[in-house]
């Protein structure tokens, strides 16, 4: 053996159990959610989409898709122009208290979100605010921030200053280059940052059983179900289609992101 | 560019007597950035239809003069007025100015056509007028077929043409570059020179042009601001700024001046007499200048002033130099020369023509000097 090939092989072998171990349960809940049984376990029995057509008549869980699409596009929504003002303030101007005003908004990254949850919670209820949908889009808005100013960012380094200062040049006030300059130049960012908070609040838990009172967003409804074991095969199904749901959504954007970085690189 | 171009709504402005009115004012005009003052007391008046150049080295904030006038940034005190009106507090959008970057920042996600009717959309002129003024634009830096071309689909040439036609269209009073050729390539540089310069003639609206190229700003310019740390050394014509620096620091930065030892220097209403050791006694005139410090004065001529007496000439001024170091530039040679007396070295440059390319390093040869090449700088 050549010097170097067995640890190449050593290191094949580690990504190979790596990925397997990241991966493999997550290739089981489609299987198990075709499997004709009420408990998930192997050898399989038979294939069976009663689960999922069960899931089709699950009102209680129509209603808490519903609910987490509605925080999901509010919170990507709200986060992505609050990221576009954070971002555009961080890059393009320099002001006192800059440093501690990046530091608030990436905090939430690093502080344990059961506190964030209790917190937010403690205040709401001491403030008398009832909780409700509104209540968790306001929590996954404190979590969605960091990451739409961390893309944002990016985007807004990514573009010469000189082309926002060429549309005021040529008799453009601030708000129309921002709407014929600078926003489709920052498509790919913002494109990117719609599609990561969005997915972040989609999986959220902790936030959202604190904060959704009565009205359950989807994660909040399947750790509901898991407490039935014979609701597990519809948690299976439902665990699969939000995984088919969320590969094409991603693909989608990505290949979209891809075509508008396309457009705005130089080819000279 | 099209020789038959011309710019329908800017002649009218023109009219004869109002040719030497300040376009520009500039008065007393500082920046200060923190700790650092980039702009130091700035006086100056552009002419409405000068090509005006603002020279310097990178940092002398020839650049934050640029933007000031164009609106990208404010003086921390001072006025700058444009058209007699002061453009305090006015945002680049509402001044009679047009500015072509340096990057020249064409929209990427823009075609040609639409690029350069960026600005013509606010304008609300209707679709055949607009159409009508891009088309004219395109056809004034010769880009007719390119109209459908997308922005990051272009050569630095065209970039800088586009950038140019979209600041044109809009009829400034008075155009902005900055350094506009300093990413082309030296032919293309050249050409976009001779270009720009008759583009300017054709259109005869107020041009300011930012570089550090003294070449550029001497072939270019009608008038030449040079600038150092914030101050402006000297503003004249090309051939004054040329062949009577006002300073040391501006003949420096013009290149080639060689500056001489005096033993002697007087300077005596409006001339000066010096002797310079291994020269001699010379005069010469202070061309307007005022010598306020002899003692710190400096006497200097640049090295095409200075000729070579070959074998069977003779000159009234004789001087006699060893050479110490020869470079060859195909059409002309410069040869630095140690003359007797003469504490730094001296460059003589001479055309090739009779053989200045062969004379070896170590040699001692003749040198004269054109009787009214010698200038006087402020040290």
């Amino acid at each position: 053996m050549r010097p170097g090939a067995l640890s190449r092989r050593l290191l094949a072998a580690y990504v190979i159990v790596y990925v397997a171990i990241l991966y493999f349960p997550v290739l089981l809940l489609p299987v198990f959610s075709f499997n004709d049984s009420a408990t998930p376990k192997l050898p399989l029995v038979g294939f069976t989409t009663k689960w999922y057509a069960s899931l089709a008549g699950n009102e209680a869980m129509h209603g808490a898709a519903w609910n987490s699409l509605i925080v999901g596009v509010s919170a990507a929504l709200l986060s992505t122009v609050l990221g576009i003002c954070a971002a555009r303030a961080m890059t393009r101007h320099r002001f006192r208290g800059m440093a501690a005003a990046s530091s608030v908004i990436m905090a939430p990254l690093i502080l344990p979100e059961i506190i964030i949850a209790i917190s937010l919670l403690v205040v709401l209820l001491g403030l008398g605010v009832q909780l409700s949908l509104l209540t968790v889009i306001l929590g996954h808005l404190l979590i969605c921030v960091p990451y739409s100013v961390t893309v944002l960012v990016s985007g807004f380094e990514g573009f010469d200053p000189s082309m926002e200062e060429a549309s005021r040049d040529l008799g453009e006030t601030g708000f129309g280059t921002l709407r014929r300059v600078t926003l489709p130049m920052l498509a790919p960012s913002i494109v990117s940052s719609l599609l990561v908070t969005f997915t972040i609040s989609l999986d959220e838990f902790i936030l959202a059983f604190f904060l959704s009172g009565t009205e359950p967003t989807l994660p909040v409804y399947i750790w509901g179900q898991l407490r039935f074991a014979a609701k597990l095969p519809n948690v299976l199904a439902l665990g699969s289609i939000l995984i088919a749901a969320s590969l094409l959504m991603l693909t989608a954007a990505e290949l979209f992101r891809r075509r508008a970085e396309r457009k705005m690189e130089l080819r000279p | 560019m099209t020789e038959t171009m011309t710019h329908p709504s800017l002649k009218a402005d023109i009219a004869p007597a109002a040719a030497t009115r300040p376009m520009i004012e500039i008065r007393n005009v500082d920046k200060v950035f923190g700790n650092f003052r980039a702009l130091d007391t700035l006086n100056a008046s552009i002419r409405e239809g000068e090509f005006f150049s603002l020279l310097g080295p990178s940092g002398c904030g020839k650049t934050t003069l640029l933007r000031m006038i164009g609106g990208f940034d404010e003086p921390t005190s001072g006025e700058i007025l444009i058209g007699g009106q002061d453009m305090a507090g006015k945002p680049p959008n509402l001044r009679p100015t047009n500015m072509v970057f340096q990057s020249y920042a064409i929209f990427p996600h823009l075609n040609v056509s639409e690029n350069i009717a960026y600005g013509l959309k606010r304008l609300k002129l209707g679709r055949s007028e607009e159409e009508k003024r891009v088309k004219e634009a395109l056809a004034q830096v010769e880009l007719s077929n390119l109209g459908p071309r997308m922005g990051n689909q272009l050569s630095g040439g065209q970039r800088q043409r586009v950038a140019l036609a979209r600041a044109l269209v809009m009829r400034p009073k008075v155009l902005l570059l900055d350094e506009p050729l300093s990413a082309l390539d030296k032919n293309l540089r050249e050409q976009m020179q001779v270009e720009l310069r008759h583009l300017q003639r054709q259109i005869g609206i107020t041009f300011v042009l930012v570089t550090h190229d003294q070449y550029e700003a001497l072939s270019m310019s009608d008038r030449i601001a040079v600038m150092f740390s914030g101050q402006i050394a000297q503003i004249a014509e090309p051939k004054e700024i040329y062949q009577n620096p006002a300073t040391r620091k501006v003949a420096d930065f013009l290149g080639g001046m060689n500056f001489l030892t005096a033993s002697e220097l007087a300077v005596d209403g409006r001339q000066f007499r010096a002797t310079l050791p291994g020269i001699g006694a010379i005069t010469g005139h202070l061309s307007g200048k005022e010598i306020t410090d002899p003692a710190s004065a400096i006497i200097g001529i640049r090295p095409e002033r200075l000729r070579i007496v070959w074998e069977g000439e003779t000159a009234d001024h004789i001087v006699t130099a060893r050479v110490v170091d020869r470079n060859y530039y195909g059409e002309m040679t410069s040869l630095m020369v140690a003359i007797d007396g003469q504490a730094e070295e001296i460059s003589v440059v001479e055309t090739n023509d009779f053989g200045a390319d062969d004379i070896p390093v170590g040699s001692v040869i003749r040198i004269t000097y054109d009787r009214d090449a010698f200038i006087i700088m402020q040290g």
